[in-house]
Protein backbone atom coordinates (compact mmCIF):
# COMPACT_ATOMS: atom_id res chain seq x y z
CA UNK A 1 0.00 0.00 0.00
CA UNK A 2 2.97 1.84 -0.94
CA UNK A 3 1.58 5.67 -1.82
CA UNK A 4 3.54 7.60 -4.70
CA UNK A 5 4.55 9.65 -1.18
CA UNK A 6 6.00 7.06 0.36
CA UNK A 7 7.46 5.66 -2.08
CA UNK A 8 9.32 9.03 -3.50
CA UNK A 9 10.86 9.57 0.33
CA UNK A 10 11.65 6.31 0.32
CA UNK A 11 13.90 6.58 -2.88
CA UNK A 12 15.25 9.87 -1.27
CA UNK A 13 16.06 7.89 1.94
CA UNK A 14 18.02 5.70 0.19
CA UNK A 15 20.11 7.69 -1.91
CA UNK A 16 23.11 8.81 -0.16
CA UNK A 17 24.17 5.40 0.42
CA UNK A 18 23.51 4.18 -3.11
CA UNK A 19 25.05 7.18 -4.42
CA UNK A 20 27.75 6.84 -2.15
CA UNK A 21 28.68 2.97 -2.74
CA UNK A 22 28.11 3.96 -6.26
CA UNK A 23 30.66 6.30 -6.28
CA UNK A 24 32.97 4.22 -4.55
CA UNK A 25 32.43 1.62 -6.53
CA UNK A 26 32.95 3.17 -9.97
CA UNK A 27 35.43 5.90 -9.49
CA UNK A 28 38.57 3.43 -8.50
CA UNK A 29 37.27 0.74 -10.60
CA UNK A 30 37.69 3.44 -13.64
CA UNK A 31 40.91 4.62 -12.60
CA UNK A 32 42.79 1.47 -11.75
CA UNK A 33 41.61 -0.03 -15.47
CA UNK A 34 42.79 3.44 -16.80
CA UNK A 35 46.24 3.20 -15.10
CA UNK A 36 46.58 -0.71 -15.80
CA UNK A 37 47.46 0.76 -19.61
CA UNK A 38 50.01 3.76 -18.66
CA UNK A 39 53.74 3.48 -18.35
CA UNK A 40 53.51 5.51 -15.28
CA UNK A 41 56.27 4.57 -11.93
CA UNK A 42 56.08 7.17 -9.49
CA UNK A 43 59.71 7.45 -9.80
CA UNK A 44 59.78 8.28 -13.19
CA UNK A 45 58.17 11.59 -13.89
CA UNK A 46 57.20 12.48 -17.37
CA UNK A 47 54.39 11.56 -19.47
CA UNK A 48 52.46 8.50 -18.86
CA UNK A 49 52.28 6.80 -22.18
CA UNK A 50 49.62 4.66 -23.52
CA UNK A 51 51.06 1.01 -23.24
CA UNK A 52 48.44 -1.14 -24.18
CA UNK A 53 48.55 -4.09 -22.34
CA UNK A 54 51.85 -4.52 -21.88
CA UNK A 55 51.77 -4.20 -17.97
CA UNK A 56 49.22 -7.09 -17.83
CA UNK A 57 51.24 -9.17 -19.80
CA UNK A 58 54.43 -7.97 -17.34
CA UNK A 59 52.51 -8.99 -14.97
CA UNK A 60 50.96 -11.90 -15.91
CA UNK A 61 54.20 -14.27 -17.35
CA UNK A 62 55.84 -12.77 -13.87
CA UNK A 63 56.76 -16.17 -12.27
CA UNK A 64 55.49 -14.70 -8.61
CA UNK A 65 52.15 -14.32 -10.46
CA UNK A 66 51.22 -18.12 -11.09
CA UNK A 67 53.42 -18.71 -7.36
CA UNK A 68 50.70 -16.12 -5.78
CA UNK A 69 47.98 -17.38 -7.27
CA UNK A 70 48.69 -20.89 -5.79
CA UNK A 71 49.80 -19.26 -2.66
CA UNK A 72 46.04 -17.36 -2.43
CA UNK A 73 44.64 -20.89 -3.37
CA UNK A 74 46.71 -22.56 -0.43
CA UNK A 75 45.83 -20.25 2.23
CA UNK A 76 41.70 -19.91 1.14
CA UNK A 77 41.43 -23.82 1.46
CA UNK A 78 44.18 -24.66 4.29
CA UNK A 79 42.38 -22.17 6.45
CA UNK A 80 38.55 -23.09 5.08
CA UNK A 81 39.42 -27.11 6.25
CA UNK A 82 40.48 -26.24 9.87
CA UNK A 83 37.83 -23.73 10.61
CA UNK A 84 35.54 -25.72 9.40
CA UNK A 85 36.22 -29.24 10.46
CA UNK A 86 37.59 -27.58 13.54
CA UNK A 87 34.47 -25.60 13.82
CA UNK A 88 31.72 -28.38 13.70
CA UNK A 89 33.85 -30.22 15.96
CA UNK A 90 33.98 -27.38 18.70
CA UNK A 91 30.74 -26.73 18.37
CA UNK A 92 29.31 -30.07 18.88
CA UNK A 93 31.36 -30.20 21.86
CA UNK A 94 29.86 -26.96 23.32
CA UNK A 95 26.79 -27.55 22.29
CA UNK A 96 26.76 -30.76 24.89
CA UNK A 97 25.68 -30.20 28.85
CA UNK A 98 28.74 -29.03 30.22
CA UNK A 99 29.29 -26.99 33.25
CA UNK A 100 30.48 -23.44 32.36
CA UNK A 101 29.09 -23.42 28.98
CA UNK A 102 29.14 -19.78 28.84
CA UNK A 103 32.82 -18.86 29.82
CA UNK A 104 33.45 -22.12 27.31
CA UNK A 105 32.33 -19.77 24.64
CA UNK A 106 34.07 -16.93 25.63
CA UNK A 107 37.08 -18.14 25.76
CA UNK A 108 36.77 -19.81 22.25
CA UNK A 109 35.51 -16.88 20.87
CA UNK A 110 37.87 -14.12 21.74
CA UNK A 111 41.21 -14.95 18.96
CA UNK A 112 38.17 -13.62 16.51
CA UNK A 113 38.50 -9.90 18.39
CA UNK A 114 42.29 -10.16 17.96
CA UNK A 115 43.38 -7.81 15.51
CA UNK A 116 45.78 -9.27 12.58
CA UNK A 117 48.93 -7.50 13.72
CA UNK A 118 48.06 -8.74 17.19
CA UNK A 119 48.12 -12.28 16.58
CA UNK A 120 50.56 -12.36 14.15
CA UNK A 121 53.35 -10.87 15.62
CA UNK A 122 52.52 -12.77 18.46
CA UNK A 123 52.41 -16.00 17.24
CA UNK A 124 55.58 -15.41 15.35
CA UNK A 125 57.73 -14.32 18.28
CA UNK A 126 55.99 -15.46 21.34
CA UNK A 127 55.25 -19.58 19.89
CA UNK A 128 57.42 -19.85 16.10
CA UNK A 129 60.62 -18.59 17.54
CA UNK A 130 62.64 -21.24 16.65
CA UNK A 131 65.16 -20.25 19.97
CA UNK A 132 62.86 -19.02 22.54
CA UNK A 133 58.72 -19.91 21.04
CA UNK A 134 56.83 -21.99 23.09
CA UNK A 135 56.77 -24.45 20.36
CA UNK A 136 60.54 -25.14 20.32
CA UNK A 137 60.43 -25.21 24.11
CA UNK A 138 57.54 -28.04 23.52
CA UNK A 139 59.96 -29.66 20.66
CA UNK A 140 62.82 -29.79 23.23
CA UNK A 141 60.82 -31.62 26.12
CA UNK A 142 59.87 -34.67 23.49
CA UNK A 143 63.49 -34.41 22.46
CA UNK A 144 63.07 -33.24 19.02
CA UNK A 145 64.35 -30.60 17.19
CA UNK A 146 62.62 -27.07 17.10
CA UNK A 147 61.77 -26.41 13.45
CA UNK A 148 61.97 -22.27 12.43
CA UNK A 149 58.39 -22.03 11.68
CA UNK A 150 58.05 -18.80 9.20
CA UNK A 151 61.73 -20.27 7.27
CA UNK A 152 61.01 -23.53 7.03
CA UNK A 153 57.09 -24.08 6.59
CA UNK A 154 56.11 -20.45 5.99
CA UNK A 155 52.79 -21.21 4.56
CA UNK A 156 51.86 -23.10 6.57
CA UNK A 157 52.48 -21.30 9.75
CA UNK A 158 50.76 -18.09 8.63
CA UNK A 159 47.83 -21.03 7.43
CA UNK A 160 48.10 -21.35 11.16
CA UNK A 161 48.05 -17.90 12.38
CA UNK A 162 44.91 -17.16 10.26
CA UNK A 163 43.07 -20.46 10.89
CA UNK A 164 42.94 -19.78 14.83
CA UNK A 165 41.59 -16.12 14.12
CA UNK A 166 38.93 -17.54 11.59
CA UNK A 167 38.14 -20.48 14.65
CA UNK A 168 35.81 -19.08 16.50
CA UNK A 169 33.61 -17.21 13.71
CA UNK A 170 33.28 -20.87 12.28
CA UNK A 171 31.89 -22.19 15.38
CA UNK A 172 29.97 -19.28 16.37
CA UNK A 173 27.85 -19.70 13.32
CA UNK A 174 27.82 -23.75 13.26
CA UNK A 175 26.93 -23.23 17.32
CA UNK A 176 24.15 -21.14 16.52
CA UNK A 177 22.62 -23.07 13.68
CA UNK A 178 23.30 -26.41 16.29
CA UNK A 179 20.78 -25.01 18.58
CA UNK A 180 18.13 -24.33 16.20
CA UNK A 181 18.36 -27.79 15.91
CA UNK A 182 15.25 -29.83 16.67
CA UNK A 183 15.66 -32.07 19.63
CA UNK A 184 12.86 -34.51 18.87
CA UNK A 185 14.21 -35.26 15.92
CA UNK A 186 17.59 -36.45 16.99
CA UNK A 187 15.48 -38.57 19.65
CA UNK A 188 13.36 -39.82 16.86
CA UNK A 189 16.18 -41.09 15.46
CA UNK A 190 17.54 -42.92 18.45
CA UNK A 191 14.68 -44.41 19.69
CA UNK A 192 14.65 -45.75 15.79
CA UNK A 193 18.31 -46.75 16.63
CA UNK A 194 20.31 -44.65 14.60
CA UNK A 195 23.97 -44.19 15.89
CA UNK A 196 25.65 -41.27 16.96
CA UNK A 197 27.85 -41.56 13.95
CA UNK A 198 24.52 -41.90 11.62
CA UNK A 199 22.47 -39.37 13.02
CA UNK A 200 25.31 -36.83 12.79
CA UNK A 201 25.37 -37.61 9.19
CA UNK A 202 21.66 -37.53 8.41
CA UNK A 203 20.37 -35.19 10.73
CA UNK A 204 22.80 -32.95 12.49
CA UNK A 205 24.99 -32.33 9.52
CA UNK A 206 22.43 -31.65 6.65
CA UNK A 207 21.07 -29.13 9.14
CA UNK A 208 24.19 -27.41 9.27
CA UNK A 209 24.46 -26.96 5.39
CA UNK A 210 23.44 -23.21 5.04
CA UNK A 211 25.38 -22.52 7.96
CA UNK A 212 28.33 -23.86 6.78
CA UNK A 213 28.10 -22.39 2.82
CA UNK A 214 27.54 -18.82 4.72
CA UNK A 215 30.88 -19.97 6.65
CA UNK A 216 32.33 -20.81 3.52
CA UNK A 217 31.30 -17.78 1.33
CA UNK A 218 32.02 -15.27 3.83
CA UNK A 219 35.61 -16.38 4.91
CA UNK A 220 36.35 -17.04 1.33
CA UNK A 221 35.70 -13.20 1.14
CA UNK A 222 37.88 -12.16 3.59
CA UNK A 223 40.98 -14.81 2.79
CA UNK A 224 41.25 -13.69 -0.42
CA UNK A 225 42.73 -10.29 1.07
CA UNK A 226 44.65 -11.74 3.84
CA UNK A 227 47.48 -9.01 4.10
CA UNK A 228 48.63 -8.07 7.04
CA UNK A 229 49.49 -11.41 8.78
CA UNK A 230 51.69 -11.40 5.78
CA UNK A 231 53.20 -7.81 5.69
CA UNK A 232 54.60 -8.59 9.53
CA UNK A 233 55.69 -11.95 9.39
CA UNK A 234 57.26 -12.71 6.45
CA UNK A 235 57.18 -10.18 4.02
CA UNK A 236 55.81 -12.61 1.26
CA UNK A 237 59.11 -14.29 1.97
CA UNK A 238 60.95 -15.89 1.90
CA UNK A 239 61.54 -15.31 -1.56
CA UNK A 240 58.35 -15.61 -3.00
CA UNK A 241 56.92 -18.63 -0.78
CA UNK A 242 53.62 -16.62 1.25
CA UNK A 243 53.37 -14.05 -1.32
CA UNK A 244 49.28 -14.22 -2.36
CA UNK A 245 47.79 -12.40 -5.41
CA UNK A 246 47.21 -9.29 -2.38
CA UNK A 247 50.35 -8.91 -1.52
CA UNK A 248 51.83 -8.79 -5.14
CA UNK A 249 49.73 -6.63 -6.32
CA UNK A 250 50.49 -4.57 -2.97
CA UNK A 251 54.46 -4.77 -3.28
CA UNK A 252 54.35 -3.72 -6.98
CA UNK A 253 52.50 -0.22 -5.48
CA UNK A 254 54.06 0.39 -2.88
CA UNK A 255 57.44 -0.90 -2.60
CA UNK A 256 57.97 -0.69 -6.28
CA UNK A 257 55.95 2.21 -6.99
CA UNK A 258 54.97 0.59 -10.43
CA UNK A 259 51.18 1.88 -10.66
CA UNK A 260 50.81 0.39 -14.14
CA UNK A 261 51.49 -2.76 -13.58
CA UNK A 262 49.66 -2.38 -9.35
CA UNK A 263 46.75 -1.30 -11.50
CA UNK A 264 47.10 -4.11 -14.13
CA UNK A 265 47.37 -7.17 -11.21
CA UNK A 266 44.86 -5.62 -9.47
CA UNK A 267 42.71 -5.24 -12.16
CA UNK A 268 43.39 -9.35 -12.29
CA UNK A 269 42.57 -9.70 -8.66
CA UNK A 270 39.17 -8.51 -9.32
CA UNK A 271 38.57 -10.39 -12.20
CA UNK A 272 39.52 -13.64 -10.04
CA UNK A 273 37.69 -12.24 -6.95
CA UNK A 274 34.62 -12.25 -9.33
CA UNK A 275 35.12 -15.71 -10.51
CA UNK A 276 35.41 -16.74 -6.95
CA UNK A 277 32.10 -14.86 -6.42
CA UNK A 278 30.16 -15.84 -8.95
CA UNK A 279 31.14 -19.53 -8.23
CA UNK A 280 30.60 -19.48 -4.85
CA UNK A 281 27.04 -17.34 -5.40
CA UNK A 282 26.07 -20.27 -7.61
CA UNK A 283 26.73 -22.68 -5.26
CA UNK A 284 25.81 -21.42 -2.51
CA UNK A 285 22.69 -19.42 -3.89
CA UNK A 286 20.42 -22.83 -3.41
CA UNK A 287 21.63 -23.38 -0.03
CA UNK A 288 20.22 -19.84 1.18
CA UNK A 289 16.93 -19.27 -0.64
CA UNK A 290 16.10 -22.35 1.04
CA UNK B 1 21.77 -45.81 37.03
CA UNK B 2 20.83 -43.59 34.05
CA UNK B 3 21.57 -40.00 35.81
CA UNK B 4 25.33 -41.36 36.86
CA UNK B 5 25.46 -42.41 33.27
CA UNK B 6 24.66 -39.22 32.35
CA UNK B 7 26.21 -37.06 35.11
CA UNK B 8 29.86 -38.74 34.18
CA UNK B 9 29.05 -38.11 30.74
CA UNK B 10 28.32 -34.42 31.57
CA UNK B 11 31.92 -34.20 33.41
CA UNK B 12 33.96 -36.04 31.07
CA UNK B 13 32.69 -33.31 28.55
CA UNK B 14 33.03 -30.35 30.88
CA UNK B 15 36.81 -31.39 30.75
CA UNK B 16 37.48 -31.67 27.73
CA UNK B 17 35.42 -28.85 26.23
CA UNK B 18 37.52 -26.74 29.29
CA UNK B 19 40.51 -28.09 28.45
CA UNK B 20 40.01 -27.62 24.26
CA UNK B 21 39.08 -23.40 25.02
CA UNK B 22 41.83 -23.17 27.27
CA UNK B 23 44.09 -24.02 24.98
CA UNK B 24 42.71 -21.66 21.87
CA UNK B 25 42.49 -19.01 24.52
CA UNK B 26 45.75 -20.06 25.65
CA UNK B 27 47.89 -17.32 22.74
CA UNK B 28 45.61 -14.80 24.38
CA UNK B 29 46.29 -16.03 27.80
CA UNK B 30 50.39 -15.72 27.02
CA UNK B 31 50.58 -12.67 25.89
CA UNK B 32 48.60 -10.90 28.84
CA UNK B 33 50.61 -12.74 31.19
CA UNK B 34 53.98 -11.98 29.04
CA UNK B 35 53.16 -8.24 29.41
CA UNK B 36 53.92 -8.35 33.29
CA UNK B 37 57.04 -9.90 32.80
CA UNK B 38 60.67 -8.27 32.47
CA UNK B 39 61.80 -8.96 29.19
CA UNK B 40 64.36 -11.21 30.51
CA UNK B 41 61.91 -13.89 32.03
CA UNK B 42 59.78 -12.83 28.76
CA UNK B 43 62.27 -15.28 26.81
CA UNK B 44 63.20 -17.40 29.22
CA UNK B 45 63.96 -21.10 28.01
CA UNK B 46 61.97 -22.73 29.82
CA UNK B 47 59.45 -20.72 29.85
CA UNK B 48 57.99 -19.28 33.50
CA UNK B 49 54.11 -19.51 33.40
CA UNK B 50 53.47 -17.83 36.62
CA UNK B 51 56.01 -17.90 38.78
CA UNK B 52 58.10 -14.48 37.72
CA UNK B 53 59.00 -11.23 38.96
CA UNK B 54 55.27 -9.29 38.00
CA UNK B 55 55.84 -5.90 36.65
CA UNK B 56 53.50 -3.24 35.27
CA UNK B 57 57.18 -1.79 33.90
CA UNK B 58 56.43 -2.35 30.60
CA UNK B 59 53.00 -0.59 30.40
CA UNK B 60 54.68 2.35 31.37
CA UNK B 61 57.28 1.85 29.25
CA UNK B 62 54.75 1.79 26.34
CA UNK B 63 53.00 4.44 27.39
CA UNK B 64 55.40 7.06 27.82
CA UNK B 65 57.90 6.28 25.26
CA UNK B 66 55.98 5.87 22.28
CA UNK B 67 52.81 7.83 21.17
CA UNK B 68 50.76 5.40 22.47
CA UNK B 69 48.66 7.72 23.24
CA UNK B 70 48.23 8.74 19.72
CA UNK B 71 47.58 5.59 18.32
CA UNK B 72 45.31 4.64 20.39
CA UNK B 73 43.71 8.09 20.30
CA UNK B 74 43.57 7.52 16.31
CA UNK B 75 41.88 3.85 16.81
CA UNK B 76 39.30 5.22 18.46
CA UNK B 77 38.10 8.30 16.30
CA UNK B 78 38.29 6.55 13.20
CA UNK B 79 36.62 3.62 14.48
CA UNK B 80 33.91 5.30 16.26
CA UNK B 81 33.43 7.95 13.41
CA UNK B 82 33.46 6.23 10.71
CA UNK B 83 31.03 3.88 12.20
CA UNK B 84 28.53 6.75 13.66
CA UNK B 85 29.08 9.00 9.59
CA UNK B 86 27.85 5.12 8.82
CA UNK B 87 24.62 4.67 10.58
CA UNK B 88 23.15 8.02 9.79
CA UNK B 89 24.13 7.46 6.20
CA UNK B 90 22.90 3.74 6.44
CA UNK B 91 19.68 4.15 8.47
CA UNK B 92 17.24 5.84 6.29
CA UNK B 93 18.51 3.60 3.48
CA UNK B 94 18.03 0.52 5.24
CA UNK B 95 14.53 1.40 7.14
CA UNK B 96 13.18 2.46 3.07
CA UNK B 97 14.33 -1.00 2.49
CA UNK B 98 12.31 -2.74 5.32
CA UNK B 99 9.47 -0.29 5.22
CA UNK B 100 8.85 0.36 1.58
CA UNK B 101 10.05 -2.19 -0.59
CA UNK B 102 10.09 -2.53 -3.54
CA UNK B 103 10.71 -4.88 -6.28
CA UNK B 104 14.32 -3.91 -7.09
CA UNK B 105 15.15 -3.46 -3.10
CA UNK B 106 16.43 -7.45 -2.95
CA UNK B 107 18.45 -6.62 -5.90
CA UNK B 108 20.10 -3.21 -4.13
CA UNK B 109 20.63 -5.37 -1.39
CA UNK B 110 22.48 -8.05 -3.19
CA UNK B 111 24.13 -4.88 -5.08
CA UNK B 112 25.64 -3.46 -1.84
CA UNK B 113 26.85 -6.70 -0.88
CA UNK B 114 28.99 -7.25 -3.85
CA UNK B 115 30.68 -3.94 -3.77
CA UNK B 116 32.25 -5.88 -0.54
CA UNK B 117 33.39 -9.10 -2.75
CA UNK B 118 35.40 -6.27 -4.82
CA UNK B 119 39.23 -6.90 -3.32
CA UNK B 120 40.65 -3.78 -1.73
CA UNK B 121 43.59 -4.41 -3.81
CA UNK B 122 42.27 -3.87 -6.60
CA UNK B 123 41.31 -0.24 -5.62
CA UNK B 124 44.76 0.12 -3.43
CA UNK B 125 46.70 2.33 -6.40
CA UNK B 126 44.19 4.70 -7.21
CA UNK B 127 43.11 5.32 -3.86
CA UNK B 128 46.53 6.03 -2.59
CA UNK B 129 47.08 8.51 -5.27
CA UNK B 130 43.78 10.25 -4.75
CA UNK B 131 44.74 10.60 -0.83
CA UNK B 132 47.91 11.54 -2.12
CA UNK B 133 47.09 14.29 -4.27
CA UNK B 134 44.67 15.32 -1.78
CA UNK B 135 46.34 15.22 1.23
CA UNK B 136 44.42 12.73 2.52
CA UNK B 137 47.17 10.34 3.16
CA UNK B 138 48.07 9.39 6.66
CA UNK B 139 45.02 11.65 8.42
CA UNK B 140 41.99 10.58 10.32
CA UNK B 141 39.54 11.96 7.95
CA UNK B 142 40.76 10.04 5.12
CA UNK B 143 41.18 6.75 6.98
CA UNK B 144 37.36 7.83 8.78
CA UNK B 145 35.99 8.08 5.08
CA UNK B 146 37.46 4.91 3.76
CA UNK B 147 36.00 2.85 6.57
CA UNK B 148 33.21 4.41 6.43
CA UNK B 149 32.64 2.98 2.76
CA UNK B 150 33.92 -0.53 3.20
CA UNK B 151 31.61 -1.39 6.01
CA UNK B 152 28.69 0.81 4.84
CA UNK B 153 27.56 -2.42 3.03
CA UNK B 154 27.65 -4.53 6.61
CA UNK B 155 25.61 -1.47 8.37
CA UNK B 156 22.99 -1.63 5.80
CA UNK B 157 22.63 -5.39 5.81
CA UNK B 158 22.46 -5.51 9.08
CA UNK B 159 20.16 -3.06 10.17
CA UNK B 160 17.61 -4.18 7.39
CA UNK B 161 17.88 -7.45 9.07
CA UNK B 162 16.89 -5.57 12.58
CA UNK B 163 14.20 -3.39 11.07
CA UNK B 164 12.71 -6.15 9.04
CA UNK B 165 11.64 -7.61 12.55
CA UNK B 166 9.32 -4.57 13.65
CA UNK B 167 6.24 -5.42 12.59
CA UNK B 168 5.10 -3.32 10.02
CA UNK B 169 1.11 -3.00 11.38
CA UNK B 170 2.71 -0.48 13.70
CA UNK B 171 3.66 1.76 11.33
CA UNK B 172 0.91 1.15 8.58
CA UNK B 173 -1.20 2.50 11.84
CA UNK B 174 0.70 5.52 12.25
CA UNK B 175 0.64 6.45 9.33
CA UNK B 176 -3.32 5.92 9.06
CA UNK B 177 -2.72 8.65 12.11
CA UNK B 178 -1.27 11.00 9.94
CA UNK B 179 2.22 10.62 11.37
CA UNK B 180 4.60 12.47 9.58
CA UNK B 181 8.21 10.88 8.58
CA UNK B 182 9.96 12.82 11.01
CA UNK B 183 7.35 11.75 14.29
CA UNK B 184 7.28 7.97 12.38
CA UNK B 185 11.22 8.05 12.74
CA UNK B 186 10.92 9.69 16.17
CA UNK B 187 8.27 8.05 18.06
CA UNK B 188 8.62 4.66 16.35
CA UNK B 189 11.48 4.26 14.50
CA UNK B 190 13.87 5.07 17.96
CA UNK B 191 12.41 2.76 20.81
CA UNK B 192 11.79 -0.31 18.61
CA UNK B 193 15.05 0.25 16.52
CA UNK B 194 17.83 1.19 19.37
CA UNK B 195 18.81 -2.22 20.29
CA UNK B 196 19.14 -3.13 16.49
CA UNK B 197 21.38 -0.01 15.93
CA UNK B 198 23.24 -0.48 19.45
CA UNK B 199 24.46 -3.90 17.94
CA UNK B 200 25.32 -2.61 14.34
CA UNK B 201 27.24 -0.11 16.11
CA UNK B 202 28.99 -2.26 18.03
CA UNK B 203 29.96 -4.88 15.52
CA UNK B 204 31.14 -2.21 13.30
CA UNK B 205 32.93 -0.21 15.44
CA UNK B 206 35.21 -3.97 16.57
CA UNK B 207 35.61 -4.45 12.56
CA UNK B 208 36.96 -1.07 12.10
CA UNK B 209 39.30 -1.47 15.07
CA UNK B 210 40.89 -4.67 13.45
CA UNK B 211 41.03 -3.74 9.85
CA UNK B 212 44.42 -4.05 8.80
CA UNK B 213 44.57 -3.73 5.02
CA UNK B 214 43.91 0.37 4.45
CA UNK B 215 45.12 1.56 7.75
CA UNK B 216 48.58 -0.06 7.36
CA UNK B 217 48.74 1.22 3.44
CA UNK B 218 47.24 4.83 3.93
CA UNK B 219 48.90 6.17 7.31
CA UNK B 220 52.28 6.53 8.55
CA UNK B 221 53.08 8.22 12.12
CA UNK B 222 49.92 10.64 12.10
CA UNK B 223 47.05 8.96 11.88
CA UNK B 224 47.95 5.51 12.45
CA UNK B 225 45.82 3.24 14.68
CA UNK B 226 47.10 0.63 16.81
CA UNK B 227 46.99 -2.02 14.08
CA UNK B 228 50.12 -0.06 12.44
CA UNK B 229 51.64 0.46 15.86
CA UNK B 230 51.62 -3.09 16.64
CA UNK B 231 52.89 -3.69 13.41
CA UNK B 232 55.84 -1.62 13.87
CA UNK B 233 57.10 -4.05 16.46
CA UNK B 234 58.06 -6.40 13.27
CA UNK B 235 61.23 -4.64 12.70
CA UNK B 236 63.64 -6.52 14.16
CA UNK B 237 65.15 -4.10 16.31
CA UNK B 238 61.43 -4.14 18.16
CA UNK B 239 61.93 -7.86 19.21
CA UNK B 240 61.31 -6.84 22.91
CA UNK B 241 58.03 -9.25 24.01
CA UNK B 242 57.29 -8.64 26.80
CA UNK B 243 56.45 -4.46 25.12
CA UNK B 244 55.11 -6.28 22.74
CA UNK B 245 53.06 -7.96 24.83
CA UNK B 246 52.16 -4.65 26.77
CA UNK B 247 51.26 -2.91 23.36
CA UNK B 248 48.77 -5.76 22.17
CA UNK B 249 46.84 -6.50 25.50
CA UNK B 250 46.01 -2.73 26.00
CA UNK B 251 45.15 -2.65 21.92
CA UNK B 252 43.02 -5.68 22.19
CA UNK B 253 41.69 -5.55 25.42
CA UNK B 254 38.92 -2.96 24.75
CA UNK B 255 37.47 -4.67 21.46
CA UNK B 256 37.66 -8.06 23.14
CA UNK B 257 35.39 -6.77 26.19
CA UNK B 258 32.90 -5.03 23.33
CA UNK B 259 32.79 -8.59 21.53
CA UNK B 260 32.26 -10.76 24.29
CA UNK B 261 28.90 -8.35 24.86
CA UNK B 262 27.91 -8.23 21.16
CA UNK B 263 28.91 -12.30 20.36
CA UNK B 264 24.96 -12.96 19.70
CA UNK B 265 24.91 -10.25 17.35
CA UNK B 266 27.73 -10.95 15.91
CA UNK B 267 27.02 -14.16 13.89
CA UNK B 268 23.73 -11.82 12.39
CA UNK B 269 25.90 -9.24 11.59
CA UNK B 270 28.44 -10.95 9.77
CA UNK B 271 26.08 -12.90 8.13
CA UNK B 272 24.02 -10.87 7.26
CA UNK B 273 21.04 -11.98 8.74
CA UNK B 274 21.43 -16.02 7.13
CA UNK B 275 22.16 -17.10 9.92
CA UNK B 276 20.65 -16.19 13.29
Amino acid sequence: MATLHTRASARLMMSPAVIVLFIWMIVPLALTIYYSFLDYNLLTPGAHNFIGFTNYRFFLTDPAFLTSIWNTLLLVVGVLLITIVGGIALALLIDQPIYGQGIVRILVIAPFFVMPTVSALVWKNMFMNPVNGLFAWIAHLFGLQPIDWLAQVPLLSIILIVAWGWLPFATLIILTALQSLDEEQKEAAEMDGAGIVSQFIYITLPHLARAITVVILIETIFLLSIFAEILVTTNGGPGTDTTNLTYLVYSQALLQFDVGGASAGGIVAIILANIVALFLLRIVGKNLEA
Amino acid sequence: MARSVTRRRKITFTIIAWVVALLIFFPILWTVLTSFKTEGDAVAVPPHFLFFHWTTENYAEVWSRSNYVLYFWNSVVISIGSTIIGLIIAIPAAWAMAFSPTKRTKDVLMWMLSTKMMPAVGVLVPIYLIFKNTGLLDTRTGLVIIMTLINLPIIVWMLFTYFKEIPNDILEAARMDGATLGKELLYILTPMAIPGIASTLLLNIILAWNEAFWTLNLTASNAGPLTAFIASFSAPEGLFYAKLSAASTMAIAPILIMGWFSQKQLVRGLTFGAVK
